[in-house]
């Protein structure tokens, strides 16, 4: 990998410099089906310009390829979008915005591990793009809401048919959302927190 | 109109988490539990830091004059707390390469590592309630 040297590398902005009492950190995954606006939303609440991370992951998904004579296996770049948020001093909080093919997001070690919860983002045009990774999310126990993103052209669904065919909780949020607004994404994040708050509170998260 | 149907899913308690996509040049991963707590990297000795995407890095000193490149840019821009993914994003390093630059600098005591707080099971409705207040204020 070619490297450039150390002064030609672009860092945050002086405005953008966490505080020195900045403790520790949180994360909010927000993931969803293809185009449904998960980079839109991340840019949206952010505070500062979203970057990209990269991961080098394999189809198989057991490592990268030692023996690059080997065809077996494929190594692909994962990148991923993510935002910042300070919350007090101390406490600042990360959104992630889950890009590409799913199967790949749930190989991504760390990803998912400890996030607070996770918000879907469904567009009723597709709504079964989303099933999956609802269902993965289910599995691992990860709390989540689904943030319905209003396209114009979308079908409008009662919520309450929305819970019916997605075969949600009644305990778990559907609101919708416009993510290009930031009081919009900012409600999806704060329906979140709320809703993770009421586990705590019910002893659910234990 | 209605819409397709989807079938819920049940936590499976049992299963493995995913292997990680790379492994640490020199580490031993053990498969963790999801939901396990993260030690503050560097506080166990020997063993690869576990460090998160949200782990917050501090450089603890300048860069020493024999500083490659890449150690000298990571010193440089944790002058102020910044975390896995900012380096990672910043220096156009993948992730996992970046750990591994990480776990050398902590072992060097080059820089400080910030753990970040996790789902848990005992959950901390505090910090929640800190999160709402932090993003009422957005
Ligand atoms: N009308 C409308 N358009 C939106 C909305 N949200 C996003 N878009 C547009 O939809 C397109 C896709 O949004 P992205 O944020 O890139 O979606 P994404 O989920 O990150 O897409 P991928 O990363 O490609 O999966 C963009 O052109 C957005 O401007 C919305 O709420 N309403
Ligand atoms: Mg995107």
């Amino acid at each position: 990998m070619d490297f450039k040297g150390s002064d030609t590398i672009p860092g945050p902005r002086t405005e953008d410099h966490l505080p020195h009492t900045a403790q520790a950190a949180v994360k909010i995954v927000i993931v969803g089906g293809f185009g449904v606006g998960k980079t839109t939303m991340v840019g949206s609440v952010s505070e500062i310009r979203p970057l990209t991370t990269e991961e080098t992951m394999t189809q198989a998904g057991i490592g990268v390829d030692d023996d690059y004579g080997s065809e077996s296996k494929t190594a692909t770049t994962v990148a991923m979008d993510f935002g910042r948020i300070q919350i007090t001093d101390q406490l600042v909080l990360y959104l992630f915005g889950t890009p590409g093919q799913e199967r790949f997001w749930f190989l991504w070690n760390g990803l998912f591990e400890g996030a607070l919860g996770a918000v879907v983002l469904v567009d009723t045009r597709r709504l079964e793009v989303s099933f999956d990774v609802m269902g993965r999310l289910e599995e691992r126990g990860v709390p989540f809401v689904v943030a319905v993103n209003s396209f114009p052209d979308a079908p409008h669904y009662p919520v309450e048919e929305l819970r019916t065919a997605l075969d949600l909780g009644p305990e778990i949020p559907i609101i919708e959302c416009d993510v290009r607004r930031r009081a919009s994404s900012k409600d999806v994040l704060l329906t979140l927190t709320r809703f993770l708050h009421s586990l705590a509170l019910s002893g659910a998260l234990t | 109109m209605t819409p397709p149907r989807r079938k819920r899913r049940r936590p499976q308690h049992q299963s493995p988490p995913p292997a990680p996509a790379v492994k640490p040049a020199g580490g031993a991963e053990k498969p963790g539990n999801p939901e396990r707590l993260y030690t503050i990297a560097g506080s166990t000795d020997g063993k690869r830091a576990e460090l998160d995407l949200v782990t917050l890095i501090v450089a603890r000193s300048a860069p020493p004059l024999s500083a490659s490149p890449e150690v000298a840019a990571v010193l440089r821009l944790c002058t102020a707390p910044l975390s896995m993914a900012e380096l990672s994003a910043y220096l156009q390093l993948p992730f996992s390469a970046m750990t591994v630059l990480i776990t050398e600098l902590i072992q060097a005591e080059l820089v400080q590592a910030r753990a970040p707080i996790v789902r848990q099971a005992a959950f901390d409705r505090s910090l929640l309630e800190a999160v709402m207040h932090g993003l009422q204020r957005l």
